[in-house]
């Protein structure tokens, strides 16, 4: 057993180390890359709760973490803004000289509202969308049609808004209101809607249609050779086929309606009712922390630290209708053979 | 298969015995029957007469057209936009792509099974009714339901669990399934293109005791490209060559035994391309 006589064919460590090394600093790169996208999460949210903790208290979270570790003793922090002030309060008027009030009731179903009623207007237009797009349009138009609907949905938020102001509001709402008696200002919670509601317009179409075209043809077969007519295997095999997708898509549409800042600024205004008429001006959460950061506020104060607040709820909710996006998709997700 | 003969004659009621009293009479006629797709011809001159209530069986190398007539009897092609239809192809003898003719309405006469079970996303229950309510059948539902899973050989397998999804059967019973679901509506004819192929052989095995079942209700028409599923279970058989041909059509036993054609018994024997 001599080891100068062992034999090498070429299989040994040796022989890759190079194509070894290297993958691992590929590798390595791509995780750095990865990480950028996670840390980014954590760092805002971090920060985010971080100042959220002294709109309640006197102190930020890690000065309070700290404190107490340099003492050992558990304390409780003076309570600046009541938690159930803050959930309760029905009325949200930061800067108010004698009597701040600080109720995000009134920007929380400003939000909904807005949201809602842009569900009523991107889920079933985009719905019907899709289905067109998917099962009626020719190829040639379907064609031409997918690349509007993502020039749709490419034309920045602001344009959005500006055509809320010039034209939803005054051409569409107005009427409306006086249909109704109501006369309608500058901006009210419908426009809002409606204008929330065409942007997300294409990004229901686009998923749904993306959800209804992998409905393999055999379902669709199986259906016309019962005698099914089209609107019927388009309602009733590739509707209920793809139903993961499109509930996706009315998901997504809906984050993306609570997050929406711009064109809910221009089209509903900045003064915080809490109403349920549609043709009065509400203040979304978002159009609060815009108002906000264009006042003067000192750093620290309560009013400034109320952004935090107002910011970690938003997050808080576009981070549970991920989730429920997930749970959708795993819920109504169906296996073809 | 020539004892099942006896039995349908027997078996018949007075009103139905004009139309099965004649046994070979004819349900689906083709004459001069050609299709293209685009400029490339999948049918060439096809002429045959297909018996009522009786399994006909269609064999072929792959892409000789099987699939191609049988989506001709339901008007299935209507789906393809660069197919073309000429000559004849009837149904009781009226031509069934006369301007009169509403597919969805031939397609409530004429059931299919396809290669691949494809059951909808939708309850056990659900998947067997679609053609009833499809079709306005609304009536005793539940009782159609289970006779068509009973016709379908299913029912005993699924009786408790009528409301989970068509898709947790296993592939054999899918096909079933999907059998069942194309005779509730009860239809006079059954095309079914290559039933077994995606199945294992002894799902595959259940299929075709129940396909001798359904002839004696049914008119059965069975694309396979299993020459011996064709012998076991068909009474007549027609052998399409490439280029769309019909070569031979005869009594299975015939085709299988002393073939006219020495085409047709060079693909019997295997020295076939
Ligand atoms: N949808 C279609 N579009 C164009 N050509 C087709 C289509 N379906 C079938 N064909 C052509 O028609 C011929 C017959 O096909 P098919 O009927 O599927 O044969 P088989 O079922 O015997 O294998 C083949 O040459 C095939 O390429
Ligand atoms: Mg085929």
């Amino acid at each position: 057993m001599s080891t100068d006589t062992s034999p090498d064919p070429g299989i040994t460590a040796e022989v890759a180390d190079a194509d070894r090394r290297r993958n691992r600093r590929v590798r390595r790169l791509l995780f750095g890359c990865t990480s950028i996208t996670v840390l980014t999460t954590i760092a805002i949210f971090a920060v985010l709760f971080d100042n959220a903790f002294q709109f309640f208290t006197d102190e930020r979270f890690h000065q309070w973490l700290i404190g107490m570790a340099a003492d050992l003793t558990l304390y409780f922090p003076e309570q600046r803004v009541g938690l159930l002030e803050f959930f309760t309060d029905t009325e949200w008027r930061p800067s108010h000289a004698d009597d701040p009030r600080f109720g995000i009731i009134p920007l929380a179903a400003g939000t909904l509202l807005v949201t809602i009623g842009a569900a009523f207007v991107s889920i079933p237009i985009g719905t019907a969308t899709a289905l067109y797009l998917s099962e009626y349009a020719t190829p040639g138009t379907r064609k031409y049609l997918k690349p509007t609907l993502e020039v749709l949905a490419g034309i920045p938020t602001i344009v959005y808004g500006f055509f809320a102001l010039t034209f939803i509001t005054p051409v569409i709402v107005g009427p409306l209101g006086a249909l109704f008696g109501i006369s309608v200002g500058r901006f009210s919670a419908l426009s809002g809607s409606i204008v929330v509601g065409i942007m997300t317009i294409p990004m229901v179409a686009s998923i749904s249609e993306d959800a209804m075209s992998s409905v393999p043809d055999e379902l669709r077969n199986g259906a016309y050779a019962l005698g099914a007519s089209k609107y019927r295997v388009s309602l009733s095999v590739v509707l209920p086929a793809s139903i993961s997708g499109v509930m996706a898509s009315y998901i997504l549409a809906v984050s993306r309606a609570i997050g929406e800042t711009m064109a809910v600024l221009l089209a509903a205004g900045y003064s915080a009712n809490l109403t349920g008429n549609p043709f009065d001006e509400i203040m979304t959460m978002t159009a609060y922390m815009v108002d906000a950061t264009r006042s003067t506020m000192t750093v620290g104060s309560v009013e400034f630290q109320s952004l935090f607040a107002v910011g970690l709820a938003l997050f808080c909710m576009t981070l549970t209708a991920n989730l429920v996006n997930d749970y959708v998709k795993r819920r109504y997700r169906e296996v073809y053979r | 298969m020539a004892q099942t003969d006896s039995l349908i004659t027997t078996d018949v009621s007075v009103t139905d015995r004009e139309r099965t009293s004649r046994p070979d009479e004819t349900v689906v006629r083709a004459d001069g029957l050609e299709v293209h797709y685009g400029e490339e011809r999948a049918l060439t001159d096809v002429d045959i007469d297909i018996p009522e209530r009786k399994v006909t069986a269609i064999i072929g190398p792959s892409g000789c057209g099987k699939s191609t007539f049988l989506r001709c009897v339901n008007r299935m092609n209507d789906q393809i936009d660069t197919c073309r239809i000429d000559g004849d192809l009837s149904f009781h003898g009226k031509n069934v792509y006369d301007d009169d003719v509403d597919p969805v309405a031939l397609r409530r006469k004429i059931g299919m099974v396809f290669q691949k079970p494809n059951p909808f996303p939708k309850s056990i229950r659900d998947n067997v009714a679609y053609g009833l309510r499809v079709q306005g059948k609304t009536d005793d539902v539940d009782a159609r339901v289970r006779q068509a899973l009973e016709g379908a050989a299913l029912w005993e397998e699924v009786e408790g669990q009528l409301d989970s999804s068509g898709l947790d059967l296993s592939g054999g019973q899918q096909q079933r399934l999907c059998i069942a679901r194309a005779i509730a509506p009860d239809p006079e004819v059954l095309l079914m293109d290559e039933p077994t192929s995606a199945l294992d052989p002894v799902a595959a095995a259940k299929i075709e005791d129940l396909i001798a079942d359904l002839a004696r209700e049914y008119t059965v028409i069975i694309v396979t490209h299993n020459m011996q599923q064709a012998a076991r279970i068909s009474d007549k058989t027609a052998v399409f060559l490439t280029g769309g041909e019909l070569v031979e059509f005869d009594d299975t036993a015939t085709i299988f035994e002393d073939p006219d054609d020495q085409r047709v018994e060079d693909y019997i024997t295997g020295r076939f391309g």
